[in-house]
């Protein structure tokens, strides 16, 4: 699975759950400031981001996201 | 309450909002208590809550709240409030059912994917409480925020609860009413096997072949202030809560006392409250659910209070049974009927049952000197709870 499009999944997730713009989901936007998701937002996009990748992100991992690109990074070690 | 007998603060009621299938707004809800509607239950179906809340939060919110919110935000701007001391304004929400349509929707979820596909939001969505909170969030009002459960009668108890709150000091003012979203297939599976609900969706009050009633949704709210503040602002003055009365049958979890008994003193006490004697009520906006039980126990009760019976409509033929919100939109009713002199009548009712000696009012409505009225709701659980209002005066 390519890096990109890897990418473009996670923004269609970030998108629908968020209810943002796709050109606003950057691999540095963060996710409470800059996208204005609640903790239980985040909570509900990672689970967005399991059921699309087939994953489980495990509770520890969940705490360290801040950024799309945290998120990102984590997929891509998951998938791997 | 009697603010002249025991100088208690009197209640305006300054700001109406409501949403129903009946009608979307004061005026449109009005035009159709006199229509008869389509067989079945009462539906917002297409509903959308884009011109109350963004799409972000429309999606952590059941529909209860959408509703709720929709009626506050109508109610506030038919108010004319602008700035107001938050600390001194509350919000009470009713439900009966509160957040059923999306505790169904994760249910399924929970059944066909596992507890891990559950929504963080399932707890905040369906809590009966989060209609009241979410109205309150909206306008930033850190008064009491309160929501009150007594099935169908719980939103006359929550217009009780609220203008209590202003006659005793506790507000200024507060938005007060209900709100139900619960036509699911669940919930309807459970009125159906009860045998509450109309074989032909037709609700019937008072008629000889009634047959239980069809289900609505939709929220109704009031904005209830201190009578002097609204006075001193210029308000328009919709009415009055003159009083309230609560008791409970402690009979049966659905069926209602038959002589009425507790119910009927639950008028006499509203009366008391609001210092109203029997002889000076001018109409009753009836429970009338169009079930057989409730119908008789009903007219029991009325006919041990009055001993001429003051005219009673049942606006449920016209709106369907809204359960937790029934009240609310039932004081909205009441308080139309008094802009426009006119009481609404009983829509489905074609051949009176004459074991029902109340005065029924029917066809066009009737021509009325608007005057002291009551609103009764009766709920599962033997909850009675009636509201006295007055025209501005």
């Amino acid at each position: 699975m390519a890096d990109d499009d890897i990418f473009d999944r996670l923004t269609t997730c970030t998108v629908e759950v968020l209810q943002v713009k796709p050109e606003s989901v950057t691999q540095d936007a963060n996710l409470a400031d800059d996208l204005g998701a609640s903790s239980l937002i985040q909570v509900e996009l990672v689970m967005a981001v399991e059921e699309e990748f087939g994953i489980s992100v495990p509770d520890e991992s969940v705490e360290d996201i801040r950024t799309v690109g945290d998120l990102h990074r984590l997929i891509l070690s998951l998938v791997a | 309450m009697n603010a002249a007998a025991d100088g208690a603060r009197r209640v305006a009621v300054t700001g109406i909002g409501v949403v129903s299938a009946c009608g979307t707004g004061p005026e449109a809800f009005w035009d159709g208590l006199f229509r008869t509607p389509p067989d079945g239950h009462r539906e917002l179906t297409d509903w959308d809550p884009s011109p109350w809340m963004d799409v972000r939060e429309a999606r952590h919110t059941d529909r209860f709240t959408q509703f709720a919110v929709a009626a506050a935000e109508m109610a506030h701007r038919d108010a004319g409030l602008a700035e107001v001391d938050a600390e001194r304004s509350g919000v009470v929400v009713a439900t009966a059912l509160a957040g059923v349509g999306t505790f169904e929707r994760q249910s399924v979820i929970h059944h066909e994917r596992g507890g891990r596909r559950v929504s963080p939001f399932l707890v905040p969505m369906m809590m009966a409480n989060a209609a009241a909170a979410t109205v309150a969030m909206r306008r930033g009002w850190r008064g009491p925020c309160e929501s009150l459960e007594t099935a169908c009668a719980a939103a006359t108890h929550a217009i009780g609860h609220a203008a209590r709150m202003i006659a005793d000091g506790t507000c200024d003012r507060v938005l007060a009413g209900g709100t139900e979203a619960a036509v699911t297939p669940t919930i309807v599976a459970g009125f159906t096997n009860m045998r509450a609900l109309s074989p032909s969706g037709r609700t019937r009050p008072f008629d000889a072949e009634r047959d239980g009633f069809a289900i609505a949704e939709g929220a109704a709210v009031l904005v209830l202030e201190e009578w002097d503040t609204a006075v001193a602002r210029g308000a328009t003055i919709h009415g009055e809560v003159l009083g309230s009365g609560s008791t409970s049958d402690a009979h049966d979890i659905t069926m209602p006392a038959p002589t009425g008994a507790d119910a009927a003193r639950c008028i006499r006490l509203a009366l008391r409250d609001a210092g109203v004697h029997p002889g000076d009520v001018r109409q009753i906006n009836a429970h009338g659910t169009g079930t057989q039980r409730n119908d008789e126990a009903e007219t029991n009760a009325i006919l041990s209070v009055f001993e001429d019976c003051p005219p009673v409509t049942s606006t449920k033929g016209a709106t369907g049974h809204a359960f937790g919100a029934g009240g609310a939109l039932e004081a909205v009713a009441v308080l139309l009927s008094m802009r426009h002199a006119l009481i609404p009548p009983t829509i489905g009712l074609t051949t009176p049952d004459p074991a029902l000696a109340v005065d029924v009012v029917t066809g066009g409505g009737r021509k009325w000197e608007p005057g002291p009225s009551l609103t009764q709701s009766f709920g599962f659980g033997g909850h009675n709870g009636v509201l006295v209002l007055g025209p501005a005066r």
